[in-house]
């Protein structure tokens, strides 16, 4: 072999990028999906720096200093047990993501290997999966939830459970879809004219290509979770007081919103804040994992 | 003539669906001949792709006997077929469709060569795939691309390379210009045509379109509603079609030259639904010449002094 070539190869096997990298690039010259990570990166820089942050604990009440206004020691007031406000939500943080994330896990495990069954084998399974679907899709999220949350009673799991029971559908949905374009596509029957094997074909050529699917639903359903487990902590079914959780906070303080109106606007604002941001981050990667979309 | 290398006998491909079986494949004869670069011309929907896929074992045959290199390979399971992919290659029509998007220019040459064990040292998989690169007019730094990064000529290029990376007898060619522009069409058609010198290659071509098939084939048939209607050396058809539905796709095509003329015929009328194909001869609706036995005896698929085959009673 000629040495000119040899020389070529090396070349390009340094300037060779890697897929992530590229991912990585596209993903940071959109202004607004860096903006939405860090976003997320503040709250979860507050959820593990919390007990630095403030000098309180969120337990901790004072009977004699109860709905008091910000001041300088209460930036942003006290709730009705007179526990410091900023301390429960920063605290409330920590409630946010383990729910956000343990849904998210759970519903998008289920959901992913449900609809790459579905996808894949197609026949009867396809029929059963996407009928069990269609049958979970048709009850209201909120009040299917209520009525697991009253059935096994209240706690942060069985939340997880009820808001994860219906989520998957949403994921199965979008993945057996997926999975049946690629199914079909030249290359996959280019791949089996070559010679692949059945679990190759999986592997390098339908996984890879849904794969960004599954991580951008998984950001996109991030919010909506965090949404759904405020939403049933505000309604006194989801995670149990006294944790600190932006709902149940937001609920507390709809009672006094006349007189202590910042309790329920600042905590509804953290749960913009961290929706908003797994919302542009989603959009971010959408764009990014495409790989039809212009290397720089 | 040469030997065999590809024979099909009877070879059905029925696909269910909810007006009835879809007869998409019904009852085809043909040979390949060693060497020779066999070109099939029919409609869209006339039931070519199907015909390359079961061929090719992609999909597997309603009824049939599939031959490759004088053995039967119609039962061969998955497995078994898995080795003999080395010997068939096949090349799609539509590049931006037929590479997988996630894969690099040299992951996709190069898994062929990985499947089928056929990287001659571990240090020599790069320098093979740029030798293929190179003999497809492509440049050793296209290796490291992504397909969206080509345009469409390239792109075939690299689907030309992928299949003839593991050095195959029989390579299958499914409309493999009909996505692409004119002057890339040339430059494609004239690299196969080199490959197929070079290496020393049997062709099986399918298109809709005949001065393609004219260009390219040793011997030509013509497909008609999943039947193949006439078979013959390209020189025999073109000069002298016998069948009524060549003469009337021929006819179809603007002549350049004013003083060759052949029977004209104007075809009219659809063509009839795969679902509930007219019996007896299947192009009797359509045909000029068709009598009462048309409508109810299929014609055999016979062959004639001259060497050719056709299925019509006029003959």
């Amino acid at each position: 072999m000629n040495q000119e070539l040899k020389q070529e190869i090396a070349e390009l096997k340094q300037q060779k990028t890697s897929q992530m990298y590229l991912t990585w690039v596209r993903f940071k010259r959109n202004r607004l999906s860096v903006i939405g990570l860090s976003f997320v990166l503040v709250v979860i820089f507050i959820a593990i720096f919390a007990p630095v942050l403030t000098p309180y604990h969120p337990y901790e009440t004072d009977p004699f200093n109860r709905l008091a206004s910000p001041s300088r020691e209460n930036p942003l007031g006290t709730d009705e047990l007179g526990r410091d406000l900023l301390t429960r939500l920063l605290y409330g943080s920590r409630i946010a993501l383990q729910v956000g994330i343990l849904i998210v896990l759970f519903e998008g495990f289920i959901g992913i290997s449900f609809g790459l069954l579905a996808g894949y084998f197609g026949g009867w399974v396809d029929e059963i999966i996407m009928r069990l679907v269609d049958i979970l899709r048709s009850f209201p999220v909120i009040i299917l939830a209520m009525a697991i949350a009253g059935i096994m009673g209240q706690g942060l799991f069985n939340v997880v459970l009820a808001i994860g029971l219906v989520g998957w559908t949403t994921y199965a949905r979008m993945v057996r879809g997926k999975i049946l374009s690629i199914k079909e596509a030249d290359y996959v029957e280019a791949a089996y004219a070559a010679g692949e094997s059945t679990v190759s074909v999986i592997l390098r050529y339908i996984l890879p290509n849904v794969l960004p699917t599954a991580i951008i639903m998984v950001c996109i359903m991030m919010p909506t979770a965090l949404i759904a487990s405020a939403t049933l902590s505000f309604l006194g079914v989801g995670v149990q007081p006294p944790l600190p959780c932006w709902g149940s906070i937001a609920a507390a303080g709809r009672d006094y919103i006349i007189r202590a109106p910042w309790i329920s606007t600042t905590a509804g604002f953290f749960i913009m804040f961290t929706v908003l941001g797994f919302n542009f981050i989603g959009d971010g990667l959408r764009d990014a994992f495409d790989p039809t979309s212009k290397r720089n | 003539m040469g030997s065999t290398l590809l024979e099909v006998r009877n070879l059905k491909k029925h696909f269910p669906s909810t007006a009835g079986w879809v007869k998409a494949v019904d009852g085809i004869d043909l040979k390949i001949e060693k060497g020779k670069s066999f070109g099939l011309v029919g409609e869209s929907g006339c039931g070519k792709s199907t015909l390359i896929r079961v061929m090719l074992k992609l999909l597997e045959p309603t009824a049939g006997q599939i031959f490759f290199d004088g053995q039967e390979i119609t039962g061969y399971s998955f497995k078994e077929m898995r080795a003999l992919r080395k010997e068939m290659g096949m090349v799609f029509e539509d590049p931006h469709l037929a590479l997988n998007p996630r894969m690099t220019v040299f992951d996709i040459i190069s898994r062929p060569l990985k499947i089928h064990g056929l990287a001659r040292k571990k240090g020599d998989l790069t320098v093979q795939v740029v030798e293929l690169l190179q003999s497809m007019g492509l440049q050793t730094e296209h290796m490291i691309r992504f397909p969206h990064e080509l345009s469409g000529g390239q792109k075939q290029r690299i689907g030309v390379a992928r299949a003839l990376a593991v050095e195959p007898q029989l390579i299958f060619l499914d409309e493999p210009t009909s996505a692409l522009d004119v002057s890339v069409q040339t430059k494609i058609l004239k690299l196969l045509e080199k490959a197929r010198q070079e290496r020393d290659l049997t062709f099986f071509f399918i298109s809709h379109d005949i001065n393609l098939i004219r260009v390219v084939a040793d011997i030509m048939g013509v497909m008609y509603l999943g039947k193949i209607v006439e078979i013959g050396p390209k020189e025999l058809l073109l000069d002298d079609p016998h069948h009524p539905y060549t003469r009337g796709l021929f006819s179809a095509v603007p002549e350049p030259d004013p003083d060759h003329s052949i029977t004209e015929i104007q075809l009219t009328g659809e063509v009839p639904s795969p679902v509930n194909p007219p019996p007896g001869c299947n192009f009797n609706p359509r045909c000029p010449h068709a009598d009462d036995r048309c409508r109810v005896e299929e014609p055999e698929f016979r062959e004639l002094a001259d060497g050719r085959r056709v299925a019509c009673h006029l003959y």
